[in-house]
């Protein structure tokens, strides 16, 4: 137990002195996509009867949750390639699990500060939504999954420029397809097939119905937790495979 | 019982032969050196006893605990000062201390404590709050030394731990070594410095190519060579005689006087040893 709260404190230490830096970071892409889609281009588009803002909003808070959950992994490449700070946990009586439970849980914090932050710049631009206990359940579940995606990439990956393959080839191409600016529903039959098979999707649909106050998907709700107990079993297993 | 014991370690990296099957004995409370030259092995060896690299085959004991069958109990048994810095730099002092009490399972209590105990015995309490990232290396190093500390390890396994410091600093770290011996801790140390081998080490084995060349304490392996050494430097180079006692230097010396060539004599040191027992400089 104390090994995943030193692995965990560890991460929000490093939150806690870069934090006016990160938030500042974490506003950035939100407020431009905000801006550029929502106000922009989408002033006067409706999406299922609402406005096209309000369409957005949800996806954007899912795609966030994803890339910062996801995001983690920068953190365990600079712990393990530059700053050799990795090894200090594995010369240490931890467990696997002690270890990835600490370093997704930073990851869900991370994803957490992120959507606070999209929540913000949202109640500042006058839109308001449901966040109940299904709204929270979608962020969390989602960052968790993520974040689980890349504890097993930062193990498995040899360098830190293979990293960037990782998110170039999915992270990227699913925030955009996964049901964030769009209703997958518009895309055609096959496609609309494969997009219903990413996680993201799910996610993305879990938080808008729930943020527009429609209740749950219980569906995309279980499969979300299906899919978190698969990304903890993945990563746990990755983590021996970083020993030479 | 051993503090430490090795037999037959072997680590291969896929053609590449690390160790070619090593063992040793280190006694409790004894400092233990490896002497090598870059690529001999030590690296791996300090990797594969702190669970950073798995071994290819071979057992290893930390008083009797199995080390590859027990890793976490053998873990709490050692401290680990890799080669390089691995500190939070933009975490301070405290909290890289605080992190590592976690990690062995000491309450906060008790990490505050021994931080404070050991921030003293290093010198380092008056920036106890400060970023690692404003520290210099030599505080670096003593910062490392102390962490690996603060779970009160028996064994100490320092991997080259004065590499790239200015000597004002490597013999400051030499002190600071020899104090965290009298407490009682068994240290395991690799260096390729002849003269840290020398000033620190109860016992010192040569490692070359992934094997354990020789291994005794360093006045052995002086006298096995003799009390004093003649270097004559020829066109082809230095040649070095060694000789049981002065007398028979000089004689030597004086035989040779007749030539042009450039003769010294003076004490034999773990460098001529090192050179004699494994054909190589380090």
């Amino acid at each position: 137990m104390k090994g995943f709260v030193a692995v965990y404190l560890r991460e929000l230490l490093i939150i806690w002195h870069r934090l006016p830096r990160m938030l500042l970071s974490f506003s950035v892409s939100p407020t431009l996509y905000l801006v550029a889609f929502g106000f922009g281009l989408g002033k006067e588009l409706q999406v299922g009867g609402r406005p096209y803002l309000e369409f957005l909003i949800p996806g954007l808070i899912a795609a966030s949750s994803m890339t910062q959950g996801f995001g983690i992994n920068v953190e365990i490449n600079v712990a393990r390639f530059y700053l050799k700070v990795f090894e200090e946990f594995q010369a240490a009586p931890i467990s696997n699990l002690a270890y990835v439970l600490g370093e997704i849980l930073s990851g869900v914090t991370r994803a957490l500060l992120s959507v606070g932050v999209i929540l913000l710049i949202t109640s500042l631009a006058g839109v308001h939504f449901f966040y109940g206990p299904g709204f929270w359940a979608g962020v969390i579940l989602n960052a968790f999954i993520f974040a689980s995606l890349g504890v097993t990439s930062a193990m498995i990956i040899k360098s830190h420029a293979d990293q960037a393959l990782v998110t170039n080839f999915i992270i990227t191409p699913m925030a955009f397809l996964g049901g964030t600016f769009f209703p997958i529903e518009n895309m055609p039959a096959p496609v609309q097939l494969l997009l219903k098979a990413l996680p993201l999707t799910h996610a993305a649909r879990l938080i808008r119905q729930a943020a527009y106050g429609e209740g749950l998907r219980w569906g995309s709700l279980a499969l979300l937790v299906l899919l978190a107990a698969l990304g903890l079993l993945l990563a746990y297993h990755s983590v021996d495979r970083a020993k030479d | 019982m051993d503090a430490v014991r090795v037999e037959n370690l072997v680590k291969e990296y896929g053609p590449i032969k690390a160790l070619r099957g090593i063992s040793f004995r280190i006694a409790p409370q004894i400092l233990f050196a490896f002497l090598g030259p870059n690529g001999a092995g030590k690296t791996t060896t300090i990797r594969i006893l702190s669970g950073l690299t798995r071994p290819t085959a071979g057992r290893a004991f930390f008083f009797d605990v199995d080390v590859f069958g027990e890793p976490v109990k053998a873990k709490r048994l050692a401290g680990l000062v890799p080669q390089t810095i691995n500190l939070d730099l933009e975490l301070t002092l405290y909290e890289n201390l605080l992190i590592h009490g976690l990690l062995f399972g000491l309450s906060q209590r008790e990490i505050r404590r021994r931080a404070e105990e050991l921030l003293t015995f290093a010198d380092l309490l008056p920036r106890k709050n400060h970023k690692v990232r404003t520290l210099s290396g030599g505080m670096r190093r003593r910062l490392l030394i102390i962490r690996a500390l603060l779970h009160q390890p028996k064994i100490l396994f320092l991997d080259e731990p004065t590499v790239g410091l200015d000597p004002h600093i490597r013999r400051r770290l030499w002190g600071l070594i020899k104090r965290i011996q009298q407490r009682g801790t068994t240290i395991f140390l690799t260096t390729h410095y002849i003269e840290e081998a020398e000033f620190l080490a109860d016992r010192v084995a040569f490692i070359d190519r992934g094997q354990i060349v020789i291994e005794d304490t360093p006045k052995a392996l002086i006298a096995r060579l003799g009390e004093f050494a003649v270097d004559v430097v020829k066109e082809e180079g230095l040649e070095t005689k060694y000789f049981r006692n002065r007398e028979e230097a000089e004689k030597f010396a004086l035989e040779l006087s007749g030539q042009s060539q450039t003769i010294t004599i003076r004490r034999v040191n773990l460098e001529d040893a090192f050179v004699y027992f494994t054909g190589r400089k380090v």
